[in-house]
């Protein structure tokens, strides 16, 4: 026997035009957590997808499982062999009870006629979940759960289909910090009892707290495996990106001009309640504190999504009364939002459409009809000016990277050319190339006299991005400061203020201290 | 899609196999009595299968998309028995057409009522206030004059109602693909939280939608009164599911964001042929029902296979310049 749970070795996959993984190796012992890293497209989720039998590698690779071939045709083949698979957006049934979560599949080479024992599902359930520590109603509808205990569920589930090896993608991004403390001590439990654990994730300082080694990729090649003992963040953040990289506390003064927009004891109940707040020419103003402070809540409320919301509002000496986007557009506000793929951008259609789709109407010809040459510069140019890649106008959004696909949704703001920008997380899930280059055109806009607020979780981000920083913790402005003297153990403490008051379960920390988001 | 042909003119050349066949397989199909026999009936059917589609590709559907229609046909049809000329007769019938739009516009987009139960509601509302309306009778007897929208010929040899059809696919293809409406259309099919994120009026495209649709019901219903010389309230009910069916064998996508003009027209033309052909052949017309459903499964079946191939093959390219 082998002391590898998982050797895969020379594994490639090639899809029609591109090599998405070149002769890459993962090998992974019993009883480690494994750390699979990378920036992202560098081949993460193909090696899974391959490891999972949801993509076939081309021929000529090694695959051992248990030190015997792998031959996995199917996802469930995967699962019976006893590797699990949880995915960042889970994958559980949300109308089914949590006992029915934890059995499902079992039955599946069965007959479809075997009766279910509804007596052993919750026997096993109940077996998995007591492994856990877990304190669940075996009969809740699963979609009543918070994320975190839908996550607990997906790995009862595959402990009760005795799995050797788990793979958790991105398992802590969106735990608060009490959670992912509680997925720290679930996974060192995986290990006493000598399951292995794939973990992938973005975020370094994790990784050095759950890891035993690593795995790095980049651009669909092996670049190395690595003791957690024999490198460190710096040295890892190299190796992902070729590069060095730092942020660094943006420690100039901004030359603030006159009031650009400000709002006035703003308040929605149960999200929001008396937020002031003023935007100069000239300064990127964040906004930072705790996942349901009421950030996004109150960016919406500019933005005329979030309707009945009191207070007023000014832009550029004008009062606004916005009752819809619509208005919001017409006024010059502009707003990013957080979930790209959903909100941001209709996946389905092409970037042209997707790039001119606020300002459609002012690309109408003298018969009322879309001016298709003009509209076409008119994306040529911001592909051009954003450095979108690939730069193609007719392709669907779908098609392009995070951090492409985040140019293109700024590009349709700035054709709309705003006197406002509200940007919440910017650089949510984007690799590190990206993610400079959406900081550099936060901060020409602000030249260009375009107001920027930036709504981030990301410390580092906030601290290198802007020049003046709001706090908000439940629902209210708890403190402000200048970029130049904020650190980031009192930002911290302000967006924690007032919490523990009431239960903050919901919450989720800004990814605290000085760690390199890759 | 590069040198390969769009789904749309697989489907015109699959129209145009079917035309061939069948006039060389049928003794009475390529006749001209017939061919000027399907000219007249294609146009009714078309209308209300492009009005289905612009709905479908919002993500909707319109089932009292015939008795709106109906509803129309009646208000012309009272009109004229009541002696008011032909012009106002159309414009009541296209108000009447274009009130029932609003108002399952206005549920649809300003309540948010699924519009598979709006629609299904208001059909049977529609339905039950033309049954009030007419008492269940036919109503005809109308001017010869207004019998040459659905009967005449444009210089002896073109259907008027055929020209009529004609402007509405132009009109409706300029409209899906060069106006900011259309293109609107199409993005709220895809994404309707993304374009309420983006500044667009959701509830203004949904409600143009419903007016759209009905406009061109109320069109095909003048065009159907006309050639039938009397509306009853089943008027072009058996096109309603037919619509349907044309416009998802034309390409359209049942979820809303995909649908051509011409791939409807296609589909309808294919039903045209397939089922005037069977006629011809003596085929009992509940033979030509199985033949077009069972059409409609396999080619459905295929498109639903090759989106599925072709959205893997999207999938499997991850490696995306980054």
């Amino acid at each position: 026997m082998s002391e590898y749970i998982l050797e895969m070795e020379h594994i490639s996959k090639t899809f029609p035009g591109v090599k998405a993984l070149d002769n890459v190796e993962l090998k992974v012992q019993k009883g480690e957590v494994h750390a699979l890293i990378g920036e992202n497209g560098a081949g993460k989720s193909t090696l899974i997808k391959v490891l999972a039998g949801i993509h076939g590698a081309d021929e000529g690779g090694k695959y051992l499982f248990e030190g015997e071939k792998a031959d996995i045709q199917e996802p469930m083949d995967a699962t019976l062999k006893g590797m699990s698979i949880i995915y960042q957006d889970l994958s559980l049934f949300p109308n089914l009870s949590v006992a029915e979560n934890i059995y499902i599949g079992r039955d599946s080479k069965k007959k479809p006629w075997t009766k279910i024992n509804w007596k052993s599902m919750k026997k096993l359930a109940n077996k998995a979940l007591a492994e856990l520590d877990m304190d669940i109603d075996l009969n809740k509808k699963v979609e009543l759960l918070s994320i975190a205990q839908q996550q607990m569920i997906e790995i009862a589930r595959a402990l009760a289909f005795d799995s050797k090896l788990i793979v958790m993608d991105e398992p802590t991004s969106s735990l608060s910090s009490g959670e992912v403390e509680k997925l720290y001590n679930v996974i060192d439990k995986l290990k006493e009892r000598g399951i292995s654990v794939i973990f992938i994730s973005h975020k370094l300082k994790e990784l050095f707290r759950v890891s035993d080694r690593f795995t790095v990729l980049r651009d669909g090649q092996y670049v190395g495996t690595y003791d957690v003992n024999e490198i460190d963040e710096q040295g890892l953040i190299k190796k992902m990106v070729g590069r060095e990289v730092v942020y660094e506390t943006n420690k100039e003064k901004a030359e603030t001009g006159e009031k650009l927009f400000e709002i006035s004891s703003f308040s929605k109940e149960g999200n929001f309640k008396d937020i002031d707040l003023t935007l100069h020419r000239g300064e990127i103003l964040a906004i930072t504190g705790l996942v349901g402070s009421g950030r996004t809540e109150l960016a919406q409320s500019i933005f005329g999504i979030t309707k009945n919301v009191q207070g007023e509002m000014w832009l550029k000496g004008e009062e606004l009364k916005i009752s819809s986007s619509e208005d919001a557009v017409k006024k010059g506000i502009a707003y990013v939002p957080e979930a790209r793929q959903t909100q941001g951008l209709v996946l389905e259609q092409s970037v042209i459409n997707n790039m001119t789709l606020p300002i459609i109407d002012t690309l109408r010809n003298k018969l009322k009809l879309i001016d298709r040459n003009v509209e076409k510069n008119l994306t040529d140019q911001y592909i051009k000016s954003l450095d979108v890649r690939p730069a193609i106008p007719e392709l669907t959004a779908d098609k392009l990277s995070g951090g492409n696909q985040q140019k293109v949704v700024i590009g349709k703001w700035l054709s709309a050319q705003p006197k406002l920008l509200i940007i919440d997380e910017p650089t949510n899930g984007i690799d590190i190339g990206a993610k400079t280059e959406i900081h550099k055109l936060l901060r020409r806009m602000v030249n260009e006299g375009i107001g920027v607020i930036m709504i981030s979780s990301e410390l580092p981000e906030v601290l290198s991005v802007s020049d003046r920083i709001l706090v908000m913790s439940r629902g209210r402005i708890a403190g402000e400061m200048n970029t130049v003297d904020a650190d980031q153990e009192e930002i911290m403490k302000l967006a924690l203020d007032n919490e523990g008051i009431e239960s903050g379960n919901d919450t989720k920390t800004p990814n605290g201290t000085h760690h390199q988001e890759v | 899609m590069n040198a390969k042909l769009s789904k749309e003119s697989i489907l015109g050349l699959i129209a145009i196999g079917i035309f061939v066949g069948m006039s060389l397989f049928t003794p009475r199909f390529f006749s001209s009595s017939n061919l000027s026999n399907m000219m007249f009936q294609l146009p009714e059917f078309g209308l209300i299968a492009l009005g289905m589609m612009v709905v479908i590709i919002t993500g909707g559907i319109d089932l009292s998309i015939t008795y709106i229609a109906a509803f129309s046909g009646v208000g012309a049809a009272l009109m004229m028995t009541n002696g008011f000329g032909i012009l106002p007769a159309i414009i009541v019938g296209i108000l009447f057409a274009l009130a029932c739009g609003a108002f399952n516009g206005i549920v649809v987009s300003r309540i948010g009522v699924p519009p598979i139960l709006v629609t299904l509601g208001t059909m049977v509302l529609f339905e039950g206030v033309i049954l009030a309306i007419t008492s269940g009778n036919a109503i005809s007897g109308f001017p010869d004059a207004y019998s040459l929208i659905g009967n005449g010929y444009y210089m002896g040899i073109i259907p008027l109602s055929l020209l009529i059809l004609l402007f509405f696919i132009i009109l409706t293809g300029i409209l899906l693909n060069k106006s900011t409406w259309g293109r609107r259309v199409y993005m709220y099919g895809s994404n309707d939280t993304a374009t309420l994120f983006s500044g667009v009026k959701n509830s203004k495209v949904l409600m143009k939608v419903y007016l759209y649709a009905s406009l061109l019901a109320a069109v095909s219903a003048i065009i159907m009164t006309s050639r039938y010389n009397s509306v009853k309230v089943d008027l072009g009910s058996s096109y309603l599911l037919q619509s349907v069916a044309a416009a998802v064998l034309g390409g359209t996508n049942i979820h809303g964001g995909y649908g051509k003009v011409m791939g409807t027209i296609y589909a309808v033309l294919i039903f045209q042929f397939i089922r005037n052909g069977l006629n011809l052949m003596g085929a009992h017309s509940s033979l030509v029902d199985v033949v077009i459903g069972a059409i409609l499964i396999v080619v459905l079946t295929f498109n639903f296979f090759s989106d599925k191939f072709s959205r893997k093959k999207a999938e499997n390219t991850p490696e995306k310049a980054a």
